[in-house]
């Protein structure tokens, strides 16, 4: 298992993961800092990343797309507030409209991610956390809310006819 | 980022829950407020046993919660709040255990800066 731990905050709206991978610590920063190895991770397998500017410096921005199944393109943006290379890196996580700019009403995440060595390998810690609780209700409310919605009144629909 | 995708079987579970009439029914009485087993069980022409097993359905999903109290099992559907960020940490975590998985298979698969490239992409 590559992932060893996971823990969740639901009162700090928090995310703590631990993932041991079998590289050295500077392996696994290359996979951070070249961004054509990076937007092979990034997205889901679906839904792959590409990313247009990336600059993992304090202060920096980082831009990306995902792009979907039917060819739509989702933007993305990362500020870099603390670099360390090749042991940390902390970044808040936002979307952005389809002409790149940011978008102050979606959801921000601020993820710090550790690197040390831990027997022979590399020891990843990332700590996750939503900025707001109202943001994180609206990236659901998006989501699961809406399928839940979409599947009762598709069910409803079929019922009633 | 986080891109929104049920697993097909969330999907599956949730239409599944919700495909029956009897237990929209009782999904509809929660929301209005706390119930209990018993007094569902009064509510529909049933078998308390018959009842129990749709709301077992409803918990499976994560839809409601049961809790017993003294000879009572207390129904209620799950605060709005609480759901939200387990189901937002949960999309979290699933994100991340689908980068980390792949972050692996790169460290596996793809050569480093001072290894030749061999053509072998499995």
């Amino acid at each position: 298992m590559t992932v060893t731990s996971v823990e969740k905050d639901f009162d700090t709206l928090s995310l703590h993961l631990v993932a041991d991978f079998a590289a050295p610590v500077e392996r696994v920063w290359q996979l951070w800092e070249d961004p054509r190895q990076l937007e092979r991770w990034w997205g889901p397998p679906t839904y792959p990343a590409t990313f247009e500017a990336h600059d993992l410096t304090p202060g920096a921005e980082v831009t990306y797309f995902m792009t979907s199944p039917e060819g739509e393109k989702y933007r993305g943006w990362w500020q870099i507030t603390s670099a360390n290379p090749p042991k940390s890196l902390e970044f808040i996580d936002g979307f952005a409209d389809a002409d790149g700019a940011k978008n102050p009403d979606m959801p921000l995440t601020t993820t710090r991610m550790e690197l040390a060595e831990h027997d022979g390998g590399t020891r990843m810690e990332l700590h996750s956390t939503f900025d707001s609780r109202e943001q994180m209700d609206q990236l659901v409310a998006m989501g699961m809310a809406e399928g839940i919605q979409q599947a009762v009144g598709q069910i409803d629909a079929i019922l009633a006819g | 980022m986080v891109v929104h995708e049920l697993t097909d079987e969330a999907v599956d579970g949730l239409f599944h829950a919700l495909a029956d009439s009897t237990r929209r029914n009782i999904l509809h009485r929660c929301v209005q407020g706390e119930s209990s087993v018993s007094r569902l069980a009064d509510a529909y022409p049933m078998s308390f046993a018959a009842v129990q097993k749709h709301v077992a359905v409803l918990e499976r999903v994560g839809l409601i919660t049961k809790e017993r109290r003294g000879r009572e099992q207390l129904v209620r559907t799950v605060p709005d709040a609480v759901l939200r960020a387990r189901q937002a940490l949960d999309e979290l975590e699933q994100a991340w255990r689908g980068r980390v998985d792949a972050m692996a298979d790169l460290l596996a698969h793809v050569p480093t800066d001072d290894t030749p490239m061999e053509g072998t992409n499995p």
